[in-house]
This record gives C-alpha cells, sequence and structure tokens, in this order.
C-alpha cells in the first residue's frame, strides 16, 4: 500500500479515462464540456504512456507522451475554432441543433 | 512514505477535480477545474520522474488549451441552463457504462502481466538520474533518434494554426479599411461632377 507501483498509477489514469467516458454521456448537448471530457481522457493516455516509461526505464514513453501533448493542443485550437463558426452561423452550439449534414 | 503520501494527494484531487469538471453546473467552474486536474497531473508526472512534462503539460494546457477554453465559453452568449437540461436523465446509461468500462479496465489489468521480454525491447533507455536532467536525456533523443516525429508534431501545429486562423478569419461588411490603391487610383472624372444651373431654377 504504501509503495507506490505502476499499478497505482495505472488506477488513477482509468479512473481518469473513465471520468472522461462518462463527461461525454453526462453532458451530451453541450459541446465545449465534451471538448473537455477528451482533454481529460487524453491525459489519462498520457499518464498511462509516462507511468510505463518510468517503470520499463525507457524515454522512448514520454517522447509519444508529448507527441499527443501537440495534438492534443492542436485539436482542441481546431475543435474550439469550429464551435465559434457554427456559432456565428447558427446561433447556438446545441449538438442537437448540429445535424446539417445530415440527408 | 512521503511519496506515498504525495501520490495520493495527487492522485485523489485529479479524480476529485475530474468529476468536477464534468458535473459542474457552470461551464467557466468546469474549465478551472480542468486546470486543476492538469496540474495534478503535473505532480504525478513530477512523482514519476518525468519533469520536463510536467512543466510542458502546465505551460501547454494551462497556460493555453485552458486559456483557449475559457476564452471561447465566456466568449459565446449560451444559456448554458438550457444545455443542460437531461443531465439527470443521461446519469443512469452514463453511469452503467462508466462502470463498465471501469471493470473492462480493470479485468485488463488483473490479467496482465508484463511480458518477459519487455526489458530486452527498451527503444531509448532512461539514462541515469544523478548524471543527466530528464529534459536534457529527453532533448538529446527528440533531436536525433525521433526528429522525424518531433518535425511532425511541429507540422500538426503549423497546420492546427493555419486551420484555426482560416476558420475563423472573416471579412466583415461593416468595417472601414484603407484602401491605398483605390484611392491613388481616383481620377477627378469619376468623382467630381460640374452641373450646370439655371439662374433661379433647383437642381431637381
Amino acid at each position: 500500500m504504501m509503495t507506490i507501483g505502476l499499478s497505482h498509477y495505472l488506477t488513477v489514469a482509468a479512473a481518469l479515462f473513465t471520468l472522461g467516458v462518462l463527461g461525454i454521456f453526462l453532458n451530451r448537448k453541450n459541446v465545449i464540456v465534451i471538448l473537455m471530457s477528451v482533454e481529460l481522457m487524453l491525459l489519462a493516455v498520457n499518464l498511462n504512456l509516462v507511468a510505463f516509461s518510468s517503470h520499463l526505464g525507457d524515454l522512448a514513453g514520454q517522447v509519444f507522451s508529448m507527441f499527443i501533448l501537440t495534438v492534443a493542443a492542436a485539436e482542441a485550437a481546431i475543435g474550439l475554432a469550429i464551435v465559434v463558426v457554427f456559432y456565428r452561423n447558427r446561433g447556438t452550439i446545441a449538438v442537437e441543433d448540429i445535424n446539417q449534414m445530415k440527408g | 512514505m512521503i511519496q506515498a503520501l504525495v501520490f495520493y494527494m495527487f492522485a485523489c484531487l485529479a479524480v476529485l477535480g475530474g468529476v468536477m469538471v464534468i458535473s459542474a453546473r457552470n461551464p467557466v467552474h468546469s474549465v478551472l477545474f480542468l486546470i486543476f486536474v492538469f496540474f495534478n497531473a503535473a505532480g504525478l508526472f513530477l512523482l514519476l520522474g518525468a519533469e520536463f512534462l510536467a512543466m510542458v503539460l502546465v505551460v501547454v494546457y494551462v497556460g493555453a488549451v485552458a486559456v483557449l477554453f475559457l476564452f471561447v465559453v465566456m466568449m459565446l452568449d449560451i444559456n448554458f441552463v438550457e444545455l443542460r437540461q437531461g443531465f439527470l436523465h443521461y446519469l443512469p446509461v452514463g453511469a452503467a457504462i462508466g462502470l463498465v468500462l471501469f471493470i473492462e479496465l480493470a479485468a485488463v489489468f488483473a490479467g496482465w502481466h508484463e511480458a518477459p521480454e519487455a526489458k530486452q525491447m527498451i527503444a531509448a533507455a532512461t539514462p541515469d538520474m544523478a548524471e543527466i536532467a530528464n529534459t536534457q536525456a529527453l532533448g538529446r533523443i527528440i533531436y536525433t533518434k525521433y526528429l522525424y516525429l518531433f518535425q511532425a508534431s511541429g507540422m500538426v501545429l503549423l497546420v492546427a494554426m493555419v486551420g484555426a486562423i482560416m476558420l475563423t478569419l472573416r471579412k466583415r461588411p461593416s468595417t472601414k479599411r484603407q484602401n491605398i490603391s483605390l484611392q491613388l487610383a481616383r481620377k477627378k472624372e469619376d468623382t467630381l461632377e460640374v452641373v450646370k444651373m439655371p439662374v433661379g431654377g433647383g437642381i431637381g
């Protein structure tokens, strides 16, 4: 219990990932909170990579974690830009109103 | 001992913050709790010895992504109370799926055991922390072995930047801008008209 190993970090990451998935289900009308939940999930993945990197003594995991960080930042920027443009055009960001592509 | 206590503090606060992110009524509070989660995750990274990533997490997420979220939440005039309707309605199915996912992750975790050859497949071994700092060690492999990956992440950021600017840039017809070439191309004939007026008569 008092020696912190890989399993402790994996448990925290699993809890954060589950919270991210739960957040998408609970706030499925609000795009911004959904994006935040996605960020939570990406953070959990990062935590997994860093935990394994530390456990195995392999720095490559941290390099990949950095790559994920970059992709997450880009994804947040693009996602929020799309939200802003959508709000300008339609005056709402409710997920159920985003159906113009539906045939 | 002290490491375990610090770990439990960061872990509990991170999970608690995560719960608040998805359950806060006000999205501004959600963003602030997201910042809180990232700070605690940075603490966990520090405990794992990934100092550079911890600092990058604070700089990139708290400094850029969270501020971006805050900016968008405050800029858009949205009735968030309306968007929250059905929160309790979705709670049972959401909680069920979350529980199933967590049990699945736990099952994977319980059945998982480290491959015996895992230690021989290390791509870039971590050097001794006492000799070389984490940032320096990471720099040594990023700019040599993972150079293409590093360049690719730079390209991802560039494309994202161009895309975000292209998406949100708009020309408003109401704003007046100076068009110098148009001003210089103005001729007297285009704008000035000399009208002969009869004495005592109006223009119309």
